[in-house]
Parts: C-alpha cells; sequence; structure tokens
C-alpha cells in the first residue's frame, strides 16, 4: 500500500472513474462504511454514510452542486464541510482526499 | 345602557363596517343584526370557485359563529324584517320578532332582476345570488347529460357558466348585446373571451332575446325571438340586479333607484344609515365590492363618531374570476372625440391590450391575456396625471418598459407609489401593507390577509401581496409562486413547454437555455427535468441516472434501516404456483425477514441487503418475473377482480382487461405514480373509482373512470366516458395516460392534472375527440417501445450499474 510521509495513511482507494459524474460511491474501509461523492467539475468529497438524523445511507441520495441530499427525509449536506444546510442542524464527518494521476486517496479520520 | 345599533341585512357590507366600528370604537353599541338568510357572513364573491368546485362553503367564510359571540352580536337567522317604525324606533321581522334601536342599518343588498317573460316561475329558473342558488345549481348539475342555459352574458353569468361547465353541464349563454361583457370590455376583448370560453365547450349566442321559457311545472326548454330551441333542465338569470328599497320605501324614508343617503351614508332620517348595494349616492348604485367596501368604512367611521370622513364617487376595475381567464378593465374606454387609444395585439398568444387617453391623460386600460399591469394603469387612471410624449411611445408595454424598472415583479412593486391601491377589493394601499408587514412582522400572505384584508377577497391581486412580501422582506419571504425550485423563476408548465419549442434534449441544455440559477441544479428540480426530457423524447434522450431518486435509480424500494422491498410484477393479480415456489425459494435463500401482500395485489419482499439485489432479481426473472416498479413514478399495479371466469355477476372479461392493460403500460414512466383497476360489474370490487384511472365493467360495455385518489387526499373518480368494446377501453386508457405524460407537472398524479387542466377539457381531448385521441394513443405506443426493458434483469444478467451495488471494500490492515 502506498504511503506519505503523513501522520495517518493515505489509502489508493480507486480510479476517478469508478465514482459517477454528479453521483456517489459506497466503501467500506476497515470495517467503516465512507462514502465518496463525485460533483459535476469532477471534485471528489468522502463523509461517513450515514446522516446523523435516522442514519439514511447518503450515498443513495442525489448529488447537487457541492451537496447530497439524504434519501430517507431530505436533509442536505455540504460535502466539503459536512454540515447539514437550510433549516435542519447536524454535521457528517469529512475525510480528506487526494486525487493522483486520475486515482482517488483518502485519509481517514477519527 | 349601551346604544342600540339594529342592522337588517347581514351580508358583506354591513359586516365590514361593524368590523370598522368594532376596531374604531369597541363596546360603543349593543348590536342586533337580522339576516334573512339562515346563516353567518361569508363572501359572496366567492361563490364562483363554490359553484365550480374549486372551493367549499367553510372557505368563504368571512365571520363564523365565534366573531358574533365575541362582540356580543344578536343574530336573528332567518328573519326577513318586514316592516320599520320609525316613530316608536323599532324593526319587526316576519316571524314577528321586534327589536327596538337607537341607529338603524338598512344593508338588504339588491334583490336580482328576473325577466318577466313568459314561464319565468317554473321550477328550475334560478338566479344566481345566493348559497341558496349555488346549491341549486349543483343538484341541477348532478343530473346525468343535464342542461343550462344562462341568461345574461355579463360577470356573473359568465362566471356562473364556467362554474357549471366545471360541474359537467352543457351551457348555453344567451347575451342580448353583440359581445359579452360589453359594460367592462370593447369589441375585441369581447370576442377573445367568446372564444376562449367557446373552447372550454361553453356555447355562447350573442344577440339572442329570449321569448319564452317552456316547461309545464319544470323548465323544458328555451325558446328565442328567432325560433331558436335550446333543452335547458335549468336557467340561470344573471341579467343584472335591482336595489333592494321596498322596505325603506315603506318607511317613508327618500329612495330613487336606490336608498337615499348623504356621504356619510345617513338616509333621509337621520338615525338611520344605509349601506351596501342598496344605496344610491349622487345617482349611481354600485355592484362592485370595491366602493361597497369604502361606504362601509365611512359607515363604521361615523357611527364611532369619527365624521371627517366622506364616500365618494370614484372609478372601479373588473376582473372576470374564471380560472384560466385573465382579463381586465379599468375606467372609460369608449371611443369619443378627443380620445386617442393605443392598441397592442399579439394573435399567437391570444393578447389583447387597449388604452384609452383624453388630453394626454390615461382614462382607460382594457387587458386581456396579460394583466399583470392592471394595477399599474390603474393607478395611472386615478392619479389622471399627463402621460409625457416620450413615455407614451412604451407605455402600451406597462410598469416594466416606462422607466429604467426591469421585469422583475419585485422590482415593478418597488417602483409603486405608496398609495398605489393594491387590493381593489378592499381598498388596501402598498403603503398600509408594507407597514403593516413591517410593523406586525407578518410573513406570508395569510398573516397579509387577516392583518390588512388585502388579496382577502376575490384574491387575483394575490400576485401583487406577493411581491411585496418579497420587495418588504427580501430572502425571508419564502414565497408561495410555483416554480420548479429555487434554481428558477419558471413553473413547470413553462419549462415543459419550452423543452418542446426550443428542442431541449438534455439537463444541461435545459439549464443553460432557461437560465438556471444553479450550475447543476437539485435534488428537485433533476427528477423533474429528466422526467420531462424522457417522455418529450422517447428514444432519444438518455436517461440520467444520477437524476433519479434512489428507487428509481436501483429499481427497489429504500426501507427506513437502508435495506430494500422488492415487489415483483403480478398481472393483473394473477401469480402460478411456480411464481409462488420461486418466491418462497428467495425469501429463505437471501434471509428476507418479512414477505407481505400489498394494497395492490401483489407480493412485497422487505428487507433485502442492496447487495443481494441483483441476485435476488436474478432468481425471480428465473421464474419469468419481473419488476413490478413499485418504486416508480409510472406504472404501478392493475387491480382487478375475478370477472365473468368465475365471478356470477361479472359483465366482462376483467381480469383479461386487467393483463392486457398492465401487458401494453408496464414500464411507462409518469409525472407520479399510476394505479389502475378493473372491477367486472358495478359492485366494484377492485375499487376502480378511486384509482388514478378506473375500469368498471358493465352488461353493455365499460364505464372508464379517472382522477380517484386514495392517500393523503381521498376522492372519488369522474367518469371519462363510457366504450363498448374492450379495444376501445385499452385505447381511450392509453391515451389518457399518454396526454397526462406529456402535459402533468412532475409529482402531479392524474387528480391534480385534471383540476388543473379541467376534467372537462380532458374528456374533450380523450373522449370527444378522436382523431386527437388516437395521435395520444400512437405517441404512447411508440413511447413504449423503448420503455419495456426490464430494469431487473438487465442489473442482474447485463452489468447495467454494476457500481451501485458492489461498494469498494478494502480489509482491514493486518
Amino acid at each position: 500500500m502506498p504511503h506519505d510521509t503523513a501522520v495517518i495513511d493515505w489509502i489508493d482507494l480507486c480510479a476517478i472513474e469508478d465514482i459517477p459524474l454528479q453521483g456517489s460511491r459506497r466503501a467500506i474501509i476497515r470495517g467503516r462504511e465512507i462514502g465518496l461523492f463525485r460533483t459535476m467539475a469532477s471534485e471528489v468529497y468522502a463523509i461517513d454514510n450515514a446522516c446523523p438524523h435516522k442514519k439514511g445511507p447518503l450515498t443513495e441520495g442525489i448529488v447537487h452542486d457541492c451537496s447530497v441530499t439524504c434519501p430517507l427525509h431530505n436533509w442536505v449536506f455540504d460535502l466539503k464541510s459536512g454540515e447539514a444546510t437550510g433549516p435542519d442542524e447536524g454535521r457528517v464527518q469529512t475525510h480528506a482526499v487526494e486525487i493522483r494521476d486520475g486515482r482517488v486517496f483518502i485519509q481517514i479520520e477519527g | 345602557m349601551k346604544p342600540r345599533l339594529v342592522v337588517i341585512g347581514n351580508g358583506m357590507a354591513p359586516g365590514r363596517a361593524l368590523e370598522t366600528l368594532f376596531e374604531a370604537a369597541p363596546d360603543a353599541y349593543e348590536v342586533i343584526i337580522f339576516n334573512a338568510e339562515p346563516r353567518v357572513n361569508y363572501n359572496r364573491i366567492m361563490l364562483s370557485p363554490v359553484l365550480s368546485g374549486e372551493q367549499s362553503f367553510d372557505d368563504i367564510i368571512i365571520h363564523g359563529d365565534g366573531w358574533y359571540e365575541e362582540h356580543n352580536i344578536t343574530l336573528h337567522r332567518g328573519a326577513r324584517v318586514t316592516q320599520i317604525d320609525r316613530e316608536a324606533k323599532t324593526v319587526t321581522s316576519a316571524a314577528g320578532i321586534t327589536e327596538s334601536y337607537d341607529k338603524l342599518i338598512i344593508a338588504t343588498g339588491s334583490n336580482p332582476f328576473i325577466i318577466p317573460c313568459p314561464g319565468h316561475k317554473l321550477h328550475g329558473v334560478l338566479a344566481y345570488r345566493d348559497l341558496d342558488d349555488v346549491e341549486k345549481m349543483i343538484e341541477f348539475s348532478n343530473k346525468e347529460n343535464s342542461s343550462a342555459v344562462v341568461i345574461g352574458g355579463g360577470l356573473l353569468g359568465l362566471e356562473a357558466a364556467a362554474g357549471l361547465k366545471m360541474q359537467g353541464m352543457d351551457v348555453t349563454v344567451l347575451h342580448l348585446m353583440p359581445t359579452l361583457m360589453e359594460r367592462q370590455l370593447d369589441p375585441s376583448a369581447g370576442y377573445l373571451l367568446e372564444k376562449e370560453l367557446s373552447s372550454r365547450g361553453i356555447k355562447i349566442m350573442t344577440k339572442a332575446n329570449t321569448k319564452e321559457i317552456v316547461g309545464t311545472d319544470c323548465v323544458e326548454a328555451v325558446l328565442l325571438e328567432d325560433g331558436t330551441r335550446l333543452k335547458a333542465d335549468m336557467v340561470v338569470m344573471a341579467v343584472g340586479i335591482r336595489p333592494s328599497v321596498e322596505l325603506a320605501k315603506e318607511a317613508g324614508l327618500d329612495t330613487g333607484r336606490g336608498i337615499q343617503v348623504s356621504s356619510n351614508m345617513q338616509t333621509s332620517d337621520p338615525d338611520i344609515y344605509s349601506v351596501g348595494e342598496c344605496v344610491e349616492f349622487e345617482g349611481n348604485v354600485y355592484g362592485l365590492v370595491a366602493p361597497l367596501y369604502e361606504q362601509a368604512r365611512v359607515l363604521g367611521m361615523h357611527l364611532a363618531g369619527e365624521a371627517d370622513h366622506a364616500f365618494a364617487h370614484s372609478e372601479t376595475s373588473t376582473k372576470l374570476k374564471v380560472t384560466g381567464v385573465d382579463l381586465f378593465s379599468a375606467g372609460d374606454f369608449a371611443e369619443g372625440e378627443n380620445r386617442e387609444e393605443i392598441v397592442f395585439r399579439d394573435a399567437a398568444r391570444g393578447i389583447y391590450k387597449r388604452l384609452v387617453l383624453e388630453e394626454d391623460r390615461l382614462i382607460g386600460a382594457v387587458l386581456y391575456g396579460e394583466t399583470a399591469d392592471g394595477a399599474w394603469f390603474f393607478q395611472k387612471i386615478k392619479e389622471g396625471a399627463p402621460i409625457a410624449s416620450e413615455d407614451r411611445e412604451n407605455l402600451i408595454f406597462g410598469q416594466s418598459f416606462s422607466g429604467a424598472a426591469p421585469l422583475d415583479p419585485t422590482a415593478a412593486v418597488a417602483a409603486l407609489p405608496d398609495d398605489a391601491e393594491i387590493c381593489g377589493c378592499n381598498g388596501v394601499s402598498k403603503g398600509k401593507i408594507v407597514s403593516a408587514i413591517e410593523k406586525e412582522g407578518l410573513k406570508d400572505l395569510a398573516g397579509v390577509r387577516s392583518c390588512t384584508k388585502a388579496s382577502a377577497s376575490c384574491g387575483t391581486c394575490t400576485g401583487l401581496v406577493e411581491s411585496l412580501l418579497a420587495y418588504t422582506l427580501g430572502d425571508e419571504f419564502g414565497g408561495t409562486k410555483v416554480t420548479v425550485c429555487g434554481c428558477t423563476d419558471l413553473g413547470p408548465g413553462d419549462v415543459r413547454r419550452l423543452i418542446v419549442a426550443k428542442e431541449l434534449k438534455s439537463i444541461p441544455a435545459i439549464m443553460q437555455e432557461l437560465g438556471w440559477k444553479t450550475s447543476g441544479g437539485c435534488a428537485k428540480c433533476r427528477p423533474a427535468l429528466n422526467y420531462y426530457l424522457i417522455a418529450t423524447w422517447p428514444g432519444e434522450y438518455v436517461d440520467d441516472q444520477q437524476s433519479r431518486f434512489i428507487n428509481e435509480r436501483v429499481h427497489a424500494n429504500i426501507q427506513k434501516d437502508g435495506t430494500y422491498s422488492v415487489v415483483p410484477r403480478a398481472w393483473g393479480g394473477l401469480t402460478t404456483s411456480k411464481e409462488l415456489r420461486a418466491i418462497a425459494d428467495v425469501v429463505d435463500k437471501f434471509e428476507i425477514p418479512t414477505v407481505k401482500y400489498t394494497g395492490g395485489q401483489r407480493i412485497d419482499l422487505l428487507g433485502v441487503k442492496k447487495d443481494d439485489l441483483p441476485a435476488v432479481w436474478k432468481d425471480l426473472n428465473n421464474a419469468g418475473m419481473v419488476s413490478g416498479h413499485a418504486y416508480a413514478k409510472g406504472l404501478r399495479t392493475v387491480k382487478t377482480c375475478v370477472g365473468t371466469d368465475w365471478c356470477r355477476f361479472g359483465t366482462q372479461d376483467s381480469t383479461g382487461l386487467g393483463v392486457k392493460l398492465e401487458k401494453l403500460m408496464w414500464g411507462s414512466w409518469s409525472p407520479a405514480k399510476v394505479k389502475l383497476a378493473v372491477s367486472g360489474c358495478p359492485r366494484n370490487c377492485a375499487e376502480s373509482t378511486c384509482k388514478d384511472i378506473g375500469v368498471v365493467c358493465v352488461d353493455s360495455g365499460y364505464e372508464l373512470h379517472f382522477g380517484g385518489a386514495a392517500g393523503m387526499h381521498i376522492q372519488g373518480t369522474q367518469i371519462l366516458c363510457k366504450v363498448e368494446t374492450e379495444e376501445e377501453a385499452i385505447e381511450y386508457c392509453a391515451a389518457l395516460l399518454q396526454a397526462y405524460r406529456e402535459q402533468g407537472w412532475y409529482l402531479e398524479r392524474i387528480y391534480k392534472w385534471a383540476d388543473r387542466v379541467g376534467y372537462d377539457t380532458i374528456r374533450s381531448m380523450i373522449a370527444d375527440d378522436e382523431e386527437g385521441r388516437k395521435a395520444f394513443y400512437q405517441r404512447f405506443l411508440h413511447s413504449q417501445q423503448f420503455a419495456q426493458d426490464d430494469p431487473w434483469a438487465q442489473r442482474a444478467s447485463q452489468g447495467v450499474d454494476a457500481h451501485e451495488f458492489a461498494p469498494l471494500t478494502l480489509e482491514p490492515a493486518e
């Protein structure tokens, strides 16, 4: 597994094309379910795949701009910050992502 | 002891006068009201939506029982006053109730003018004045194939005609003059109105002089001077009103056409006032609500002891309350010397605007088809300020082109002066609304309505009031205008129309061409646009999976715990031992926790893990089963009973027809879910009459129904038509589905679509227009070629969307 100099491992997860444009992909990394999201502008974000409201799987939601709408009760999360937007309050854990030569690398926090 | 104020009449004008009085001087009087009708005060202007079925009586109540209690008012219901004794200062009702007064208000309103032609007393000749009339009309309209003749093509007559047509009656309007509403409209606008109403199936006969109403006990027909005979079960007389003055006249008060009053609403007896349609002021009598409310305000203030208010005659403006007809007129628009006119026509869009100027001042305006500038023109007429010659060129284009104000409606209201009248009915100015929003902290339309009365009467200024809310509150105002979503100001109807007109064939093309405010849309607009494109360009447009809600993306229903439910199709509710065995095996193999029968005669497998979906489908496919689309905005089930195969009452092969319909329609996407049912006899065991489309078999053929709902909203279907053969039943149902697919707004069920465009419009499209129906049917068949590919098989065996079902997995590091 490729390493970086950082304390936390950078994990080489997949090719960027493995995540559909304006779509998402579930990843199970060391037993933990992470949601990967690729925006219209081809930026990739990673957050924990459970809505703080009722644990809805966020990867099943619709991706728009830099946000995703939970499929269960339409909470909207900003993918960059993990914060709920609009009237709802809550946050999902975000994880650092880097794209290197068309591959998606992720650093799992916390 | 408080002075006693007795009111004869419980209509809108005295109601408003009392409101003004209670606000200015609460507890000044002990109030007693005599009401000839057995009910509380309601909004008579809104009888038309009640007649058409768009609102109920409860929606139009102004003062409920609580209001009378709160103000300690004695209300004598169903008590018609027959005598006023000015010496003794008492009034007495027909049943003998006598009350003494210190001050008396006569608000007896008006009587409908009934043409005294032979037959005018027959059962079935009605006026259009109160709720009793409306209830009788609705009763007549409930009879099958009933027809109505409306005499009078003015405001009231046309609203009655439109309402009765919406209730399913065959309607003819007889109008004595050459064009409709000649008092409010010029001939060109009258012509456009006639064309519009005719296209809705209302027959209009102008220059029609009624000779006789024919019938023995009940109305049977109407005979015209020229010999024409029109079949009729009911005749509505709406030729005009006459102030009701008899009571005042008998009491010896000064009367002319109405009860004569001074500018503070006093009659010739200083202790007796009059207000409303019974009043004559400086030779004028009034029938529109705005001047009547102004009279009421003056009277209320006068009774409260504030005498510096005076009623003055002023211009009025008119709007017709027929859903879908935009029409506005104000001022004087007759031709004449020294008068000039500016006319704008757009034949293709059915728009006509005409302004009349006299000595550089705007004195009249008629707008048809586009009335947004009505209030602005009306303001200019009332101001009477000269129009500068450089402004004249653009005057007809309205506010947005005069001066620098852009097309934005918020900017348009911002440009209005504070005293500009927004609500004509209640005489509420922009300044009053804005200060109420600011001082009372109002946030929405309902707040403005209850606080200022603006837009609470006829409702046609609702758009302006919303613009004022948006202008005053900025982003705080949530808005109520129907748009696709926050990404655009366009409504769903506009978007659908523009997709076709501009040949937009992808979501980015729509967003670009129609000026979307966000770069990639949102979770609300993307599924809608995706559907509109699929429905508009079958075979051409490629479905965008990322714009699908999860259920339609993975062809199963997401559950609260993130697992899915799987419902295989059971054609017409039929199954076999082979299918049941395969289902049982799947349940065991994948340890599916719950198996349940649905309300739509199918089996639901609940709690399937997402990763298992393709394998579950593969096993079901192998036994011949396909997706039941239980998750789709598309065809769901076709529920059936057993029909002639088994049932001793069955009249047709209802199961067979159900299977045929389901085989024809499965896989089609629609604006919202579509449920069908076929019942073999009128006992209706398949519950056809609460489905989106329902068939009830009868001995002589098939009754086709549509527009039912049985969810959060419950309503029975209406009949589309009756057909004789199974082939016809199939063609009509498919054509109806296609019309809905082409015209419905995303998430709008068939009943909502029908409410919006009119059940009759749909009947005439599908049942009456054979050529049109066949074209819908052909387009449906064409579209289905591209839709009937089992999505489960595509994913189970052909690898479609594999990324959806297989997560990326990295094992724990050692």
